[in-house]
């Protein structure tokens, strides 16, 4: 009986790869187990090597892990590519139709099944993956009667006859790999998981609900990888509540649109990935001096231009802090998990008007696109709170004088009123202007309202900046991170204080505005800081010399091939940094 | 009920004296009068040139947004608050080049909003540039030698795009182009208005007394029939696109609003941003 495993299944694209996974991993999250997913795929609809990697667990899990126990392998690809990665007890379950070879140099034992001539006999080859799903379960020793409420629910609509053969197909597949185990039958046992029913959702889930609890009603974007999923699952959810999604012409328009309607008074989304974002950059600068509210998710994928679309890389960092021409207050948000990913959305619809400028949304391809076992999520925690907007009847101004939407005031932050108020005109324009929102080149006039805008932020209420896992006064080593990397961290973690290294852990949950002052103590009391990113130029170890200072201190272990750390790499990095001083 | 002088703002133009834009200005006014608007129930949103400054010139609520998007942004102050009678407007620079992606997708979505285009077939702003509406041959500072290029006709454009309002007016022919936008605002759907209007300081080609020698008013055109998209075409192409009038209006077409499943009847602005807890809860099971 073991505690936890890695399974994972590769193919061809197109080949019904994810909806293996995705069965295999809801009927075992059902069961009370938690489980982190990642999928490798690629920028194409059919062909190429896929595959899905899954961590099963009775405890909680929050990364990849470094090795594999089990390959469901439907090419020979699939072998090829990923067999190193098995360990000494690791197994490979191929497809007897593409005659598997075993690599001379593995351990790995290789059982060959006949998933598709199994499924072709109960009367179509498609049901091969679940032929491959019941004979995972059989390693696993799982109850298969879990998948009769799964599998209905996928097929049910197709009819009791399609649910049935699949059933039958997961039956076999069990069967035929319980023979084959013979004396092997326990070495890949999972112990029982609590059977306690749990949230498991992607980044991008989160995202969306966390729009929608956070009074979200309209959504204009563009199809993008790996975005999508917030417009796709919002296109379903707002018309009960009488908003929608358009779908735009491009992304120009997507973040153009959501300003009109924030400056109308819906809470509007916009979501992209980096090429997306470098096209809305005008836009957020629009935003920014109009002081129009705005919320905007940028799910990090591989970069420059095209890059890497479908692989993990968190480089938009300075983009998203520095981007647009010109100056203007901006809020970055990066939530590490799930979880944050909700709450930090719905918050940020809260900041956007309470601020009057931009909010962005920074998540990365594994944090939006990873599937995983979620806490809770409290809905109760959920605030709306819509800042200096102005509800309150105005009176009839003399000689028609504008309403003066742009007042300088001592927080920097001027009270909004919303088109179709009466007594309430006021002008909008990208221009530089005065009190009312009329042009004006004025040079004290320009001073007072860029120091105006530029003093919203300057203190701003944000519940917990960095997410602290600070067990020392002082520390051998602080490890920092922002997005999906905290998994991985905290595992390393675990390893390195085993072997009795302090470890100190930060998570920058709030990249800008910077929160320098909590930030600097953990800093100043740290022997070196180790600052773990997937990008080439170690952006926010920048951001954190930029801000705190103590550059003779601060390394990077970065990461830009377009997968995720291991924690094994990280912790053996920071072990050598530790024991060496440098890497 | 408001009269076109509280559309009136104490802003002065700092269009050159002679622009057509003043005309198209007055029109606005006069037209948002004529239907029956009040000043709050209406909202500008223009584009970047010297006609973008429109939004500031009325008053109204306004927005000038960036360079070639005031369609984007039209659009979703109008999703947001369907109440308000929602105006774009802006150059042909704005529209047809820099903007022209939106311009064919905000015809073809079918917002119920008004877009007048002041075209005067140059760029002003910017101090006497080529525009996609200068004719080929047409001398500027970017086109010492002539525009290689031909004109873009956007008029045809959008009737191939799926425009339900296509129309054409003449700056100077204040009665006409008052009428046209007030048909504009009553269309259910998008409706498209470019409006000739000279620029005084860089086109000497286009000219006031250019437009009044070449212009066919369709009212003149016997049995003109503005239902039907195949007359509508063939006009436009046998008088070089130089007609004025509404050229092209669809009636039966549901405007984009009308059309969204379970879009709210009264402004999303009103919309209650709470979820309650069963609500939620029943989303949330949809994750297990």
């Amino acid at each position: 009986m073991i505690n936890q495993l890695s399974w994972k299944v590769g193919g061809q694209q197109g080949e019904g790869i994810e909806s293996t996974g995705e069965i295999f991993s809801i009927a075992l999250n059902r069961l009370g187990y938690y489980l982190y997913g990642y999928r490798h795929f690629s920028s194409r609809i059919k062909g190429g090597h896929t595959n899905n990697k899954i961590r099963v667990s009775t405890t909680e899990t929050r990364s990849i892990a470094d090795d594999l126990d089990i390959l469901v392998a439907f090419d020979q690809e699939t072998i090829d590519v990923n067999y190193k990665e098995l360990n000494k007890t690791g197994i490979i379950i191929a497809d007897t139709k593409f005659k598997p070879v075993r690599p001379d140099d593995t351990d790995a034992a290789l059982y060959s099944i006949p998933f598709t001539e199994m499924a072709a006999e109960l009367g179509t080859s498609l049901m091969k993956n679940m032929v491959a799903v019941g004979s995972s379960s059989a390693v696993l020793g799982l109850d298969i009667h879990v998948f009769n409420e799964v599998v209905e629910e996928i097929f049910g609509r197709k009819g009791a006859q399609i649910v049935q053969k699949n059933l039958e197909a997961i039956r076999e597949g069990y069967d035929y790999m319980k023979a084959l185990l013979g004396n092997n039958q326990g070495t890949l046992e999972l112990a029982k998981a609590d059977g306690q029913k749990r949230l498991f959702m992607i980044g991008n889930d989160a995202i969306a609900l966390g729009a929608l609890a956070g009074g979200c009603r309209f959504m204009a974007a563009y199809p993008i990888t790996p975005a999508s999923e917030i417009m796709e699952y919002l296109i379903k959810k707002l018309p009960p509540l009488g908003g929608t999604v358009i779908q735009t012409e491009d992304e120009i328009a997507a973040c153009t649109m959501a300003i009109g309607a924030n400056y109308a008074g819906v809470r509007a989304l916009t979501a992209s990935a980096g090429p997306g974002l470098s096209l809305k950059m005008e836009a957020i600068g629009l935003s920014g001096i109009t002081e129009t509210p705005l919320v905007i998710v940028d799910t990090q994928r591989g970069g420059p231009s095209t890059g890497l679309p479908t692989k993990q890389e968190q480089s938009d960092l300075m983009a998203m802090i520095y981007g647009t021409h010109g100056e203007i207050p901006k809020i970055v948000m990066a939530p590490s998990t799930v979880e944050e990913a909700f709450y930090d959305t719905a918050e940020a619809f809260n900041l956007a008007e309470e601020y009057q400028c931009p909010v962005i949304i920074l998540s990365d391809l594994q944090l939006s696109l990873g599937k995983q076992t979620v806490h809770p999520l409290q809905f109760d925690q959920v605030e709306i709170r819509r800042g200096k907007l102005v509800t309150d009847p105005i009176p009839e101004p003399a000689d028609k004088a504008y309403f003066k939407r742009y007042e300088v005031t001592e927080d920097g932050v001027s009270p909004r009123v919303l088109p179709g108020t009466k007594n309430g005109i006021f002008h909008v324009t990208g221009v530089e202007h005065d009190e009312t929102g009329k042009p004006s080149e004025v040079a004290s006039n320009r001073k007072k309202q860029m120091d105006k805008r530029m003093r919203k932020t300057k203190n701003i209420r944000f519940n917990t900046p960095i997410h602290k896992n600070c067990k020392h006064e002082d520390s051998d080593l602080l490890i920092v991170g922002f997005n999906s990397t905290r998994g991985v961290i905290e595992e390393a973690m675990d390893r390195l204080e085993q072997e009795g290294i302090k470890a100190n852990h930060a998570h920058v949950r709030l990249i800008h505005p910077f929160p320098a002052d909590e930030m600097l103590p953990l800093v100043r009391r740290a022997k070196k800081v180790v600052v773990i990113e997937n990008n080439a130029t170690g952006q926010l170890a920048n951001i954190l010399k930029m801000n705190v200072g103590h550059a003779d201190k601060i390394t990077s272990i970065l990461k830009y091939d377009g997968n995720p750390f291991l924690p094994h790499t990280v912790h053996t990095e920071c072990k050598e940094l530790f024991e060496y001083g440098n890497i | 009920m408001a009269t076109f002088k509280e559309f009136r703002n104490n802003v002065k133009p700092n269009w050159c004296p002679g622009c057509g834009d003043f005309s198209v200005q007055a029109a606005i006014q006069r037209a948002a009068a004529n239907v029956g608007l009040e000043p709050e129930g209406m909202a500008i949103v223009s584009g970047i040139g010297c006609s973008g400054r429109i939004s500031g010139y009325i008053n109204s609520y306004g927005f000038h947004g960036i360079h070639g998007r005031c369609l984007p942004i039209a659009q979703g102050v109008k999703m947001a608050n369907r109440d308000l009678t929602v105006i774009a407007s802006g150059g042909d620079g704005d529209g047809f080049a820099i903007g022209m992606g939106h311009t064919i997708h905000a015809i073809r979505r079918n917002i119920d909003i008004t877009y007048i285009v002041m075209d005067n077939q140059i760029y002003g702003l910017t101090k006497g540039q080529t525009s996609p509406r200068s004719a080929a041959g047409f001398k500027t500072k970017s086109t010492p030698q002539g525009s290689i290029e031909p004109a873009l006709s956007p008029m045809e454009m959008a009737l191939t795009a799926g425009a339900t309002f296509v129309a054409q007016s003449f700056s100077t022919d204040l009665k006409d182009l008052t009428a046209i936008i007030e048909a504009g605002i009553k269309h259910k759907g998008f409706s498209l208005i470019n409006v000739f209007s000279p620029c005084v300081t860089y086109n000497k080609v286009n000219t006031y007394d250019w437009f009044k020698e070449n212009l066919t008013k369709l009212s003149d055109i016997e049995g003109y029939d503005s239902s039907s998209r195949e007359t509508a075409m063939q006009t436009l192409m046998a008088h070089n696109s130089l007609v004025t009038g509404i050229i092209y209006q669809d009636l039966q077409r549901k405007s984009y609003q009308e059309l969204i499943p379970g879009y709210a009847e009264t402004p999303l602005t009103q919309a209650d941003l709470h979820l309650d807890q069963g609500s939620f809860d029943k989303l949330a099971a949809e994750f297990m």
